[in-house]
């Protein structure tokens, strides 16, 4: 049922809200054995995601300057990417109710994009601290879409990395 | 064994990150590099498949093109990524071991191009292709 003017139902809970969403974050991150390696992280605001990238020694890629290796920083921008896509991509269905939170928490997620291909360009060398990145979709189509990733670390105005991803979009019944 | 294997093993094996992926020097010789990383369940990216994520292929096409970039007779020093395109054609087979080749095709005073290819087992289809370009010191 759509939320007309006429009838106007009562607002949920905040706990209700909160859970949901947490919880499809939680879905879409904690099954993926690459992210919990690296030990990406996401803050969530309302429907705006940050991710985090805590520093650890395996992340090094040059010792002797020290830097974070440019494999790494990839990774990090390829996984926030996504994230924030197959977010934007279930946001809907999951607050009409279309999807339930629990189906998702038994591994019932379904069909998430794909990546096609990936630029980054390398601004400044990553220090071993922690790192944090934010993307946004800025096409999503039926078929393809493309997300802009930005990474910074002390100074959001002086990022480290940027990223475009293009990825192809599951097939979807409406 | 050709000492610049070696030298170049012994450098790759003191990377954090590029050991931490169990990332491996097959060859090195003159702008033309071979690196190798094995299956592991730990990278993977998509837990229904066993597929291994992207970032990490990623991050053997990096280490590779920039060893290319290091290992080119003009070049005599470490090298900086600038950029990197990365375009996946397949998903890797899981349990495989996958491949990188990466050639230095040109070298400027600043600038090295590279490209390269990754495999699993079959080595008729690629995994994916990347290019990049790195800072470079000439000699």
């Amino acid at each position: 049922m759509k939320a007309g003017k006429s009838h106007r139902t009562k607002p949920e809970s905040v706990q209700v809200i909160k859970q949901r969403r947490d919880g499809v974050l939680k879905a879409l991150v904690q099954g993926v054995p690459y992210i919990q390696f690296l030990g990406i992280q996401f803050d969530r605001r309302g429907d705006e995601l940050t991710a985090i990238l805590p520093f650890a020694e395996k992340l090094i890629g040059n010792p002797v300057l020290p830097a974070l290796h440019g494999g790494a920083t990839a990774a990090f921008l390829e996984v926030s990417a996504i994230i924030e896509l197959s977010w934007a991509m279930l946001w809907d269905d999951v607050e009409s109710g279309k999807i339930k939170i629990d189906a998702l928490s038994d591994g019932k997620m379904p069909s998430l994009p794909r990546t096609i291909g990936f630029t980054v360009d390398y601004l400044r060398t990553g220090l071993p601290r922690d790192a944090y990145a934010r993307a946004i979709v800025t096409r999503s189509g039926r078929r393809y879409a493309s997300v802009h990733v930005e990474a910074w670390q002390d100074n959001r105005q002086r990022p480290i990395a940027q990223a475009t991803g293009r990825f192809m979009m599951p097939i979807h019944k409406r | 064994m050709s000492d610049k294997l070696k030298v170049a093993q012994q450098f790759m094996s003191v990377l954090p990150h590029a050991h931490a992926l169990g990332m491996e020097i097959i060859s090195f010789s003159d702008g033309e590099v071979e690196l190798a990383m094995n299956y592991d369940e730990r990278f993977v990216g998509d837990p229904e498949t066993g597929v291994v994520h992207g970032g990490a292929v990623s991050a053997l096409m990096d280490s590779c093109c920039g060893a290319a970039a290091m290992s080119h007779p003009d070049n005599s020093g470490p090298t900086v990524t600038i950029d990197l395109r990365i375009d996946y054609m397949r998903s890797a087979t899981p349990g495989q071991r996958i491949k990188a080749k990466a050639e230095c095709y040109h070298v400027t005073r600043a600038v090295a191009f590279v490209r390269a290819q990754a495999f699993d087992h079959d080595e008729s289809r690629p995994v994916a292709t990347a290019s990049g370009t790195f800072s470079v010191a000439i000699k």
